[in-house]
């Protein structure tokens, strides 16, 4: 195939486990944008028009295949009360947790979404994208997993130690956040994303025992794929996910990110024709590589994963840290095209 | 579950079965039926610590979760709190430890080294958590602790620990730092950028670390 393909085209191929011109990349930054507009990070968070101006000149300079709707995992834990922290260097970050002790479970309630400004801005961010985007370009966004976004509404030691010990609190817990997820991810699909990325880092063996995730987390992200009206892409946050390749697949995810400690041949084998891959670019690394580094370890993992499409370049954990410099993205951005054209050489 | 080169006492196995499984239970009466009444530090270095490196090492091989590690961890602490009560003049007080999450506000990477380390006998001083670089100094010139830990969840955070270990060295040369989390496993040079002595890619790994700076201290 030799004719350009528009990123929705080329992406849409990729995903049906066709070769298309070349191998689609994801850029998922959230924050680079306010570099473009030359902001502080606070402020750009601030109007999703600031947002949305930096998504459309990021995926200008880097020539990405998406725009990236997402603000933060915290906007969700400050829907359901939670804190959230800025900083000048980073991601938002959630703070103080909303689920102190046991009776707050009880007590709280789900997130009316119309009522949480952090969710408007969103849902605004995707609308303003739509403009631009029209049926060319996918507009990604995310919702963090019921089983997982615990670990910011109540801090993972006293999330593992409800996990653990008290099975009917922790299930009063996930019927609210999988209700509260189903809301979510339907009011950003309605607003205009094209597919979502379902944060489920408590997914990866690395974090929780595979039998207890296939008990607990896995049944809620059965419900919530089957609940929503769009695709999604099961995403462990920097997580191995190899032993439960086939368990998200069976959930009815369509891809999935996967991590730079990933055995990327077992990974292609596991996914086969049922998820496509997403990755795995190791972002806490990159920001000290050359663009020779940069060539070479993307075209390394292309010859791994590429054949036969099912794979989206990208990084392994859902987010580039600010502190990576224009010269390593551009030197990626180059690297896909000079190394992921179909059909692929070595 | 468990599947290493090393032989295991009986003992040691059904250990590390009892933590895998959380079973506070089974774990205690292992414990109690092991080890020599009076003689709690011998049960930490041959059957407790054990266990617990032995679960590192699962972990880091990916065939043993983080949320075992958290428990295995929490549990042989109430163990040893229980046969090693703090003060207790068999439990080892030097060198004097401190332990902070910097900046970040995600406390588990520090809650399972604490209990690691409180489980292998030692004593830690908690700076608790999102403590900035200038609270970070004032408490370590106020206790000069001869090993400090430093935790970070978030790859900026880990950055600006930076200026606090060069602070924090200026004033207290000999003040060993001992560097881990999220970042620094997933860039292996980065402890060296920041200027820690060490990083510690697992609880137990940085138990084997303060070991050694104790040894080499004369402690």
């Amino acid at each position: 195939m030799t004719t350009a393909m528009t990123p929705m085209q080329r992406t849409l191929a990729a995903m049906s486990f066709k070769e298309p011109d070349r191998v689609p990349w994801f850029l998922l930054c959230t924050m680079h944008g306010a570099r473009e507009l030359g902001l502080p990070l606070q402020e750009y968070f601030s109007k999703p028009e600031y947002v949305a101006r930096g998504q459309l000149a990021i995926r200008k300079r880097y020539d990405s295949d998406c725009y990236y709707a997402f603000i933060s995992a915290a906007t969700e834990a400050e829907a359901w009360g939670g804190e959230i922290l800025y900083r000048e260097d980073g991601p938002p970050n959630s703070g103080s947790p909303v689920i102190r002790k046991s009776e707050d479970i009880e007590k709280i309630e789900i997130p009316v979404i119309e009522e949480c400004p952090g969710l408007a801005k969103t849902l605004r961010l995707i609308e303003l994208l739509k403009k631009d985007a029209k049926r060319d370009i996918p507009i990604i966004s995310a919702v963090v997993s019921p089983f997982s976004v615990p670990v910011m509404q109540m801090g993972f030691e006293a999330y593992l130690d409800l996990l653990y010990t008290q099975p009917d609190l922790f299930k009063k817990l996930m019927k609210k956040n999988t209700a509260f997820c189903i809301r979510w991810s339907n009011a950003l699909f309605d607003a205009g994303a094209t597919a979502l990325g379902y944060f489920e880092p408590l997914a990866s063996p690395d974090m929780i025992p595979r039998d207890l995730y296939r008990t607990t987390g896995l049944p809620l992200a059965a419900e919530v794929v089957k609940s929503v009206r769009g695709p999604m892409a099961a995403h462990l946050a920097s997580g191995r996910t190899v032993p439960v390749i086939n368990d998200l697949a069976g959930a009815g995810f369509v891809g999935i990110g996967v991590s730079t400690n990933d055995d990327m041949g077992a990974v292609k084998e596991a996914c086969g024709k049922k998820l496509t891959i997403l990755g795995n670019l190791n972002g806490v690394a990159m920001r000290n590589w050359t663009e020779a580094e940069a060539n070479h370890i993307v075209h390394d993992l292309i010859l791994k994963v590429g054949h036969g499409g099912g794979f989206i370049l990208s990084d392994n954990h859902g987010e580039i840290p600010y502190q990576v410099p224009d010269r390593v993205l551009m030197a990626i951005s180059a690297a896909v095209k000079k190394n992921g054209t179909y059909p692929l050489d070595g | 579950m468990i599947d290493s080169a090393a032989p295991h006492s009986a003992s040691l196995t059904a250990m590390l079965e009892a933590l895998l499984a959380v079973d506070r239970v089974r774990a205690g009466r292992i414990v109690k039926d092991s080890c020599i009444p009076g003689s709690p530090v011998t049960c930490v270095e041959t059957l407790i610590v054990p266990a617990l490196e032995e679960i590192g090492r699962c972990w880091e091989d990916g065939t043993v979760a983080l949320s075992q590690v958290y428990m295995s961890g929490r549990i042989c602490e109430e163990i040893v709190d229980v046969m090693l009560p703090a003060g207790d003049p068999q439990r080892k007080g030097q060198p004097k430890l401190a332990i902070a999450v910097f900046e970040d506000h995600h406390t588990l990477g520090k809650r399972i080294v604490f209990s690691v380390l409180r489980a292998g006998g030692y004593e830690i001083t908690d700076y608790g958590h999102g403590v900035m670089a200038d609270d970070l100094v004032h408490m370590v010139l106020r206790d000069d602790p001869q090993i400090l830990l430093i935790s970070t969840l978030m790859l900026p955070s880990a950055l600006r620990a930076k200026e606090a270990i060069a602070r924090i060295r200026n004033e207290l040369p000999k003040t060993k730092v001992i560097v881990g989390g999220a970042p620094f496993n997933f860039d292996p040079s980065l402890w060296q950028e920041v200027g820690a002595d060490a990083m510690g890619r697992t609880a137990t790994e940085t138990l084997e670390i303060v070991n050694l700076f104790a040894r080499e201290m004369g402690q």
